[in-house]
């Protein structure tokens, strides 16, 4: 009976996970049509309801009374299964996520492993959604970013390893907790380059422009789901936008202090966690906006060649901090600061 | 049954059916997936024994990094099955002759009582009460085993030296590409403005 | 050497990166300059090239006589004309199409029209339903004329010191 009820909670807090979720996901597609008109002078769309709020829910409509269609020789099984292999891992890592003080669907000790591992899963998705659609655009989008993911995972690995070291703990609760005391405590002032590498690592792995050459639309038509159509396609959509979110939120939890208020102990809550996450997806759109697609062999040299040797190094330079106690942010690592 | 007995009966389930998959399924793709599958269920198995760093590790690196580049050269080399299957009849004995011995040294294992799982005691929680997961395994490979644990990433180290070096082949004649340099170019370093005189009307 | 070294620096701050966002930062801030088309609508020039139309004289009588310099100009080979005589004995076209899927707007034939007839109207907003339907034959183009000959008069008018 305590089992029941344990489920039906545990039931009820994803639920109030993953619905917000979802319409994050569908308001966050009309912000970034919103920002990206207005950097191109623009007002984007505003037909839709009042000043075009509306637009998410006609895109869903449309998408959902759509056919979906199985290409011939395509492997039916498996060209069904990938719209979901995608976007399962992109809402389980979210178990996780603190958003604030207690509020986590799981406190899970290997937190920060758990989400490592749930984004790596990510990839298979789009691997077998470009194998089983029996096109040669979709096989070539799905290779590349397979490659591409794999790359910036190890970056990605490495940028959250320093995180790590100074929190001494892979409980992402506790990582925002050895954050605590102002907005200087935040781990974005000693990680700097791991905070900058983890964050275009994120855009690289959410394959987004100017990362985005997995769906290069001047090359291989749409990637990895040119052949989808209909709700398929939107799972596809809904996985992308998910994807970005959470390594917002993880930024945010990482390098920006979760929910913890600029001022030590000011109003801390879930609201600093939303704003965070917020102007962090905002900085996505702006990249967006701003750059031109990456050649594919500039985003190999810039995953392997630049960004896992700046980290390494980096890491070198934290553990020497953390060990000879140095300056204001390691003196205190050593001897437990939280 | 307890409910973590029924947990376990089906994800070993699950397991087997992945496992038989991989040997049997036709098309080197859906094994690889079937590999995968097998992989995922046995983290969910680990995690049953609490050994949550090892479950998640296993998805992480097995699944997340091995398995996907696995996935990439199966699907690249598109691989021929059939050539594959014609040595089946010829080398059936020997594979009958290893498969029997294994099955005689499990039952071995399983029926004498010298070797039986019970004649040994359960290993001791290292202290899973006070310290997680995580920091008990930190401790055993940093403390313990360090020196083994460090043997052991040298060896990949010069694994990793090895297979680079053997692919590093740079041919004198082949042109590169210096993106430093390209990125690098600027206007001041190409562009040379020059003042110069104009003709004279004659 | 210090170029080099200032080069590094430069790449490791991202500065070229920076700028280009700042741009894009700026443009996000600046007002949009979109014209909202049903409900708003840009200002048309009384040279405004759209829908052809032929025109009629005060008394009523069609200005075209069938010289053709207009099929002859059209360089899409839109318009196709056949001529006869009618009973009073002037020289009056019995068909005088235009294809509007060849047409390209250039406005040749109202410049070489000696009698002012075929004339390019500010309409631009039409649409077809059928096929067919793009051929504009002489009997719509002079219901076009009739209907806006008032604005299409005006237009020429402001127009007349140019030519």
């Amino acid at each position: 009976m305590d089992g029941l009820i344990l489920t039906f909670f545990t039931l009820l807090k994803i639920l109030a996970v993953v619905v917000p979720l979802i319409l994050c996901v569908a308001y966050l597609t009309l912000m970034e049509r919103k920002v990206i008109g207005y950097m191109h002078v623009r007002i984007g769309p505003n037909r839709v309801g009042f000043k075009g709020l509306g637009q998410p829910f006609a895109d869903v409509f449309k998408l959902l009374l759509k056919e979906v269609i199985v290409p011939t020789n395509a492997s039916r099984f498996l060209f069904l299964t990938a719209p979901i292999l995608s976007l399962a891992p992109a809402f389980a890592a979210w178990a996780v996520i603190p958003f604030a003080e207690g509020w986590q669907v799981a406190d899970v000790n290997a937190g920060l492993l758990y989400v490592l591992a749930m984004t790596s899963l990510g990839v298979y998705g789009v691997i077998i959604a470009g194998w089983a659609s029996n096109s040669k655009y979709a096989f070539l989008g799905a290779m590349r970013s397979a490659a591409q993911i794999v790359a910036y995972e190890i970056a990605m690995g490495f940028a959250l390893i320093g995180v790590l070291m100074m929190a001494g703990s892979l409980n992402l609760g506790d990582i925002v907790r050895a954050q605590s005391g102002g907005i200087f405590n935040w781990y974005f002032f000693p990680l700097l380059p791991l905070a900058i590498v983890y964050f275009i690592s994120g855009v690289a792995e959410t394959n987004r422009a100017p990362f985005d050459v997995a769906e290069g639309e001047s090359e291989i038509v749409a990637g990895f789901h040119v052949d989808y159509s209909g709700m398929a396609f939107a799972l596809f959509f809904l996985a992308e936008y998910a994807n970005m979110i959470l390594i917002a939120a993880l930024a945010a939890i990482m390098f920006l202090g979760g929910w913890l208020s600029p001022i030590d102990g000011f109003g801390d809550g879930v609201h600093w966690f939303l704003i965070k996450t917020a102007s962090l997806l905002f900085i996505f759109i702006w990249l967006r906006a701003t750059f031109p697609r990456y050649r594919y062999d500039q985003i190999m040299r810039l995953g392997w060649k630049v960004f896992i040797p700046v980290t390494i190094v980096w890491i070198a330079v934290v553990a020497f901090a953390i060990y000879f106690e140095v300056g204001p942010w390691f003196s205190t690592v050593r001897s437990g600061g939280i | 049954m307890t409910f973590e007995l029924f947990i376990f009966y089906f994800f070993a389930a699950i397991m087997v059916f992945a496992a038989t998959g991989v040997i049997t399924s036709r098309n080197p793709v859906h094994s690889a997936m079937f590999l995968v599958l097998t992989f995922f269920t046995c983290a969910a198995i680990w995690l049953l024994l609490e050994a949550e760093f090892l479950a998640i590790t296993l998805v992480l690196v097995y699944v997340g990094a091995v398995m996907v580049l696995f996935l990439f050269v199966v699907m690249m080399l598109d691989v021929n099955v059939e050539p594959l299957r014609e040595g089946f009849v010829k080398y059936l004995p020997v594979g009958l002759l290893v498969g029997v011995i294994m099955l005689v040294e499990m039952v071995f294992l399983i029926t004498q009582k010298y070797f039986r799982a019970d004649q040994y005691p359960i290993p001791e929680r290292v202290g899973a009460d006070e310290l997680s997961n995580t920091e008990t395994l930190g401790r055993l490979l940093y403390d313990n085993y360090l020196f083994q644990f460090e043997i052991a990433a040298i060896i990949l180290l010069v694994a990793i030296v090895a297979a680079i070096s053997l692919t590093m082949r740079r041919r004198p004649n082949t042109k590169y590409q210096a993106p430093a340099e390209q990125v690098g170019a600027s206007k001041e370093g190409r562009l040379r403005v020059v003042q110069m005189p104009s003709e004279e009307r004659s | 050497m210090t170029g080099q070294i200032s080069k590094y620096i430069k790449s490791f701050t991202l500065w070229e990166l920076l700028k280009g966002m700042s741009l894009t930062g700026r443009y996000f801030m600046s007002s949009s300059i979109t014209i909202q088309y049903p409900e708003e609508k840009t200002p048309q020039s009384n040279r405004f090239r759209g829908l052809h139309a032929l025109r009629r004289y005060a008394n009523g009588e069609e200005r075209c006589i069938a010289c053709k310099l207009c099929e002859a100009v059209c360089p899409a080979l839109a318009i196709t004309i056949d001529s006869d005589q009618r009973e009073d004995g002037t020289r009056r076209t019995t068909r005088y199409d235009i294809d509007l899927f060849k047409c390209i707007f250039c406005g040749f034939c109202e410049e070489a029209c000696p009698v002012d007839s075929i004339v390019e109207t500010r309409i631009f907003e039409y649409h077809f339903e059928n096929r067919g339907e793009q051929i504009m034959t002489k009997d719509k183009l002079l219901a076009i004329g009739d209907k806006y000959e008032t604005q299409i008069a005006a237009d020429r008018a402001a127009d007349s010191a140019f030519r």
